[in-house]
């Protein structure tokens, strides 16, 4: 069975990730998913001011998901919604245990993500792309965040949904990220309408999707920081 | 609860949570009380005040003619706002609406609108052009932990309760309500039921205390087995396993409270 797009219904979309386009920024991602377009920073860690939102055991991370006005077919609105005020916490958090954080106490973090151009799946675009920009801000990473979305759409369950897909009759859209490689869940939030078995189904689809991100970025980190040597 | 007994609590939290023991005596997997009156608010067209344990939580319900959305000409719609004001809790402020009951409005609000218990085909009034927007607005009076729960719980049994406005000449909300309740579809009513993990252990409906300790929450919304929404939150994180866990336990959970809510009726 294929799909739409002619993907295999475990197929990401075609991705590319470049490190450190950012000159200004400590860490910086950019990443193409399909039609989506992410550009993540990340600037810190640096002192927290206000200082009483500050955190005397550990860095706090500031996670920002916004979206370009022209990155929709409507333009969208650039005051921040309650939608991008809702995924930005969740993906902060999402963070939170991928970063060895008790080393900067005191500090914050910015992670900033913007989405130039949208097409479903933008929160684990988003996400995937902030976690590698930790990493090339050489922030101490425990892992790396990887995400995706997972679901069903026209009675099958598949991996990295479309915006056509999103809009299918009996469409379930989870959006997972994974801690890799310790394989923990730091991101899930869904909305649909699936029984229990469909339900675990589509999560290990995701869980297993977000193995094949984590690839994808590792391959990224060793483009821009090569291996030397006999590693090679 | 101030938070420097949020802090000397948190170690007795845990000291239990090892023996599988919670501060209030209940077992992880219990609910509090859920009491629930409805009809509190006389200005409102529908209204609930929810006690769960020391949580309370007033819904009230308001209607307005809108405009449908352009995808759904001939479809009323619904919003859900929380506030969570310095009215129930030292650590919440009066002011714009702050992160935490933007997260635990939405998550409430998902749970309601995925499930499609109410036929907002039915709240049409001139198609393409004008329908029944409901307002549920629902405020914390006291704040004492799982207001993600206590929340939905206030707006479902507010909406319940819920009578249509009679619209006059020009197709304006009146000042009458009419006799009719909102169309809901009684077999599609969807619960939130939420967890934290102290621990590794998982326990349900949390205390604000318990909420302080724990840096791992899950939120799902479901109608008896059937999932419509699910939400993960804070810093920690979840095995594939305890997720499943957690499906299992809110099934479980799903018919004792729905039947308080059902009584309602």
């Amino acid at each position: 069975m294929t799909r739409l797009d002619n993907r295999q219904i475990d197929q990401l979309r075609p991705i590319n990730i470049k490190l450190g386009v950012v000159k200004s920024a400590d860490g910086s991602c950019y990443l193409e998913w399909g039609r989506n377009i992410v550009i993540a920073t990340v600037h810190g860690p640096k002192p927290m001011f206000p200082k009483h939102l500050a955190d005397s055991t550990k860095a706090v991370i500031d996670y920002r998901y916004r979206m370009a006005p022209f990155s929709v077919s409507d333009r969208k609105n650039p005051v921040p919604g309650k939608r991008d005020k809702e995924i930005s916490l969740v993906s902060g958090f999402a963070l939170e245990k991928a970063i060895d954080l008790e080393q900067f106490p005191n500090t914050v973090i910015d992670i900033n993500s913007i989405i130039l151009s949208a097409d479903a799946g933008t929160r684990a675009a988003a996400l995937t792309a902030a976690s590698l920009a930790c990493a090339d801000a050489g922030l101490p990473m425990k892992g790396l965040v990887s995400a995706v979305a997972s679901g069903r759409a026209n009675g099958e369950f598949v991996l990295d949904l479309t915006k056509d897909e999103e809009d299918t009759f009996d469409a379930v859209d989870t959006a997972i990220g994974v801690l890799m490689p310790q394989n923990e869940i730091v991101l899930m939030q869904m909305d649909g309408f699936v029984n229990q078995k469909d339900w675990k189904k589509i999560i290990s689809v995701g869980v297993k999707g977000a193995e094949k991100v984590y690839e994808l970025q590792k391959k990224a980190i060793l483009e821009k920081y090569p291996l030397e040597g006999d590693l090679q | 609860m101030s938070s420097i007994l949020n802090i000397v609590n948190a170690d007795n939290v845990l000291k239990l949570i090892k023996e599988g023991k919670r501060l209030d005596g209940r077992n992880l997997d219990e609910f509090r009380n859920l009491e629930i009156k409805t009809g509190v608010i006389p200005s409102a067209a529908g209204s609930a005040w929810v006690k769960l344990g020391n949580t309370e939580i007033i819904a009230g319900i308001k209607f307005a003619v809108g405009s449908p959305y352009p995808d759904s000409p001939d479809e009323g719609s619904m919003s859900l706002n929380l506030e969570l004001t310095g009215i129930s809790s030292p650590d919440f402020f009066t002011g714009p609406p702050q992160i935490d009951a933007i997260e635990y409005g939405r998550v409430a609000d998902r749970a309601l609108r995925s499930s499609e218990f109410i036929d907002f085909k039915k709240l049409s009034i001139v198609s393409g052009e004008k329908v029944f927007v409901i307002f549920i607005d629902c405020i914390a009076i006291n704040a004492d932990g799982n207001l993600i729960d206590a929340t939905e719980f206030a707006a479902l049994a507010a909406l319940l309760n819920t009578k249509i406005p009679i619209l006059d000449e020009n197709n304006n909300i009146g000042k009458e309500l009419s006799s009719d309740s909102l169309p809901i579809d009684l077999n599609k009513i969807p619960l939130s039921i939420t967890f934290e993990k102290i621990d590794n252990k998982i326990l349900i409906d949390p205390t604000e205390e318990e909420e302080f300790t724990s840096n791992t929450r899950f939120s799902l919304g479901l109608i008896k087995d059937t999932i419509v929404s699910c939400q993960k939150s804070k810093g920690g994180s979840f095995s594939e396993d305890e997720i499943n866990i957690m499906i299992d336990l809110a099934i479980k959970k799903y018919d004792s409270i729905i039947k308080i809510i059902k009584s309602l009726i």
